[in-house]
């Protein structure tokens, strides 16, 4: 043993102090990714700092001011707030009926869009980058965009947000889609190409059946983030939840306890269906009963 | 017997499943059918303002210029777009618009000829139909035309002429005449009329910034070029600019303060790192919670707190996103390998050295490509963010949107955003391509 160790000496200091030297340039360059990360979000900070209206050691002190001002109001008239929820039920239900349209119209153009973009699927098989631009184009335009231009063509209303957030979630779910139609076999396909079917007939009969539990748990999870862009676009002027709560804001003092009310019921009706989704997704991935 | 149970079954899972082919699209037709009505779809084409639109759609691609007379004074103002950062200067005006002491001919091409008379009145000779002449008065304008019988594309009232035809516009009341004249393209989109760099050619505008007569004394071609397009009056490039960085760091900041809060509260609720059940359940429902008040109700609250700007915009993002990393960051604890752990621990590591070595470089490809994800998806919800709190490209273009007239800048902007969200993708797909090798999320 020592014999061995003392004939191998160089050779061993020589692969130590190269191991030492890649250490040490990983921690370098783990050191400078560290630093520079932390230059930027310093500077980051004080620059958004600089240029916001009220700084940030002042406003952290007062951040509680505005939430104990409703809630206090709210508990002061507490005995209206179930009237109030009644009265802002039809709006929330508004809300919930875009986020569900959109997804619904958004999941099938998405379908669309991701059977014509997948290899081995598509129908024009030289257009894949097309629709895949078209997709890209689709996912990366804002919903308030859309939503901004269409108030001012068809006035204010459920439609302009269910019109944008519709677009949105084509894009999005036409590319988590393709990824799952990737995965798809093809033998059922070509079965069917085999007895003469069409192209949307092998792709409803031979494709669909497999995606479908998987194009449900993602147009789920899409349900309940539209949820949320729908309460949000209510809020710049297309209907529902969201306008409630502008207009019961926009009021200031006095009418907090409807924005309570409107607190309330966001926060339930977005806990719900997170839970709800959550649970229908864990059944179809993890291959129960769909 | 045996058969006859077999069928039997076969034929219950049959129906079924017919029932389910046919009931589900039957259910969701009913659902669109129901919205077809309770959004009011069928009144939407009687609100729907198609004049709005085509505007719209006209503005984006081009843009008018106005002759103005002020009735009053008599003096002629040719501006683009009607705005005095538009204004051509005294005694400067395009080729199509002649002014000769008093007189003013306007050609708007194709035969299209407006006159404005040194004595208040105006004609305009229209091809195919003929001169139509329109005087202001005090009572109101006076025409030549038959009030009984004028086409569909002149507007005749007591006080207002107003004629489109497809050269141009023209409109007459008693205070100012006007003709507008529309043009394809972004007009003044590079410098302003009072720029000495209008209207020349870009390898006009290299020759310019390499040679040193200096068109400006006090200061290079070049940068007088620079500075006189960062700073253009009418398109803003610089503010533009400014906007779009506001949003992009309103993300960053966001995205990386919420991983950075996360992490911490993430060990503390899973399962093999804090055996505690009180901690483990209050931690989670925080995050619940905070997931559940949503993006909106904390912009608001933080925008009462903060005021507008990016700051506000930034923790915005960075609570609501505490939330959705906690979650995913401690599924990720909970199906860490112990294996690693215990080795490091054989080695007499500490618990703080524990984490560092044997957890995080197991969570890292996980938790990186999520905050990627975060980040460009973030990049979006700041420009939405932007809009309610006041800050970045949201309230540029909000602001653009409200006046309904600047379409081109709004048009402008949303391009900007588009690539602005598309270089983002870009750029976290490739950081995820590059961090996570061999990571099948990362294609």
């Amino acid at each position: 043993m020592a014999e061995l160790s003392a004939s191998t000496g160089p050779g061993v200091m020589d692969t130590r102090a190269q191991y030492m030297a890649m250490i040490r340039r990983k921690r370098m360059y783990g050191g400078l990714m560290l630093s520079i990360f932390t230059l930027l979000m310093v500077s980051g900070f004080i620059l958004a700092d600089e240029r916001n209206a009220g700084g940030f050691w002042d406003g952290i002190l007062n951040i509680f001011d505005f939430p104990s001002e409703v809630v206090s109001e709210a508990w002061s008239k507490i005995d209206l707030l179930p009237g109030h929820l009644v009265t802002f039920f039809p709006a929330l239900v508004e809300t919930i009926n875009i986020a569900a349209v959109s997804s619904l119209l958004g999941a099938a153009v998405g379908m669309v869009l991701s059977l014509l973009s997948t290899r081995g699927l598509a129908r024009f098989p030289r257009l894949i980058p097309l629709f895949r631009r078209i997709m890209d184009i689709m996912r990366a335009i804002p919903e308030i965009v859309i939503a901004l231009v269409l108030i001012f063509i068809l006035g204010g209303g459920p439609v302009p947000a269910m019109i944008a957030i519709a677009f949105h979630t084509a894009g999005a779910l036409g590319k988590l889609f393709s990824e799952v139609n990737e995965n798809a076999d093809l033998k059922p396909v070509e079965g069917l190409q085999s007895v003469g079917a069409s192209w949307a007939q092998r792709m409803w009969l031979g494709v669909i059946p497999q995606v479908a539990p998987n194009y449900l748990s993602y147009a789920l999870l899409r349900f309940e983030i539209n949820i949320r862009a729908s309460a949000i676009l209510g809020f710049v002027g297309a209907g529902g939840i969201g306008y409630e709560l502008k207009n019961a804001m926009s009021w200031g003092q006095g009418k907090f306890d409807e924005a309570a009310a409107i607190f309330i019921l966001l926060f339930l009706s977005i806990v719900f269906f997170d839970q709800l989704s959550s649970h229908f997704r864990n059944r179809l991935t993890s291959g129960g009963p769909a | 017997m045996n058969t006859i149970a077999l069928k039997a079954e076969a034929d219950q899972i049959f129906t079924r499943k017919r029932l389910t082919n046919f009931g589900l699209p039957a259910v969701v037709l009913a659902y669109l059918a129901y919205i077809f009505f309770a959004f009011d779809i069928p009144g939407l084409a009687e609100r729907a303002r198609m004049d709005n639109a085509r505007t719209l759609v006209a503005d984006s691609y081009s843009y008018k210029t106005h002759v103005t007379r002020d009735n009053r004074s008599g003096a002629v103002t040719v501006s683009i777009e009607g705005e005095r950062k538009g204004n051509y200067p005294e005694g400067q005006t395009p080729a199509w618009v002649t002014v000769n002491d008093g007189t003013t001919l306007i050609d708007l091409g194709d035969g299209h000829l407006v006159n404005f008379h040194a004595d208040g009145g105006m004609d305009y000779t229209i091809p195919d139909f003929g001169l139509i002449t329109a005087r202001p008065t005090t009572g109101g304008v006076e025409t030549n035309l038959d009030p009984a019988a004028v086409p569909d594309w002149i507007n005749l009232s007591k006080n207002r002429l107003a004629i489109t035809t497809g050269a141009g516009r023209v409109s007459v009341t008693r205070n100012r005449t006007e003709v507008f004249r529309y043009f394809p393209g972004w007009e003044l989109f590079f410098f302003t009329l009072d720029s000495p760099f209008h209207g020349r050619s870009p390898l006009d505008l290299a020759g310019l910034a390499l040679s040193s007569d200096r068109v400006e004394p006090a200061r290079s071609n070049l940068s007088a070029i620079v500075d006189d397009f960062w700073n253009n009056a009418m398109w803003r490039h610089g503010d533009v600019a400014w906007a779009l960085f506001e949003t992009i760091l309103m993300a960053f900041l966001g995205t990386m303060g919420a991983a950075m809060v996360a992490l911490p509260m993430a060990f503390m609720a899973a399962k093999n790192f804090t055996p505690v059940l009180t901690v483990r359940f209050g931690i989670r429902r925080l995050f619940d919670f905070v997931r559940g008040v949503d993006g909106l109700i904390w912009t608001i609250i933080l925008s009462r707190a903060f005021g507008p700007g990016p700051m506000t915009g930034a923790l915005a993002i960075l609570v609501t996103d505490t939330g959705s990393f906690g979650k995913m960051f401690s599924e990720a604890l909970e199906n860490v390998d112990g294996k690693q752990i215990e080795g490091v621990q054989s080695t007499g590591a500490k618990p703080l050295q524990r984490y560092r070595f044997g957890v995080i470089p197991q969570i890292t490809p996980v938790l990186l490509s999520q905050v990627l994800y975060y980040l460009e998806s973030n990049t979006r919800s700041a420009t939405i963010i932007g809009a309610i709190t006041g800050g970045g490209i949201g309230l540029l273009l909000t602001q653009a949107i409200i006046t309904q007239k600047d379409w081109e800048e709004v048009t402008y902007y949303i391009v900007l955003v588009i690539l602005m969200v598309m270089m983002m993708d870009w750029l976290s797909g490739l950081l995820r391509r590059r961090l996570i090798r061999g990571d099948e999320s990362g294609h």
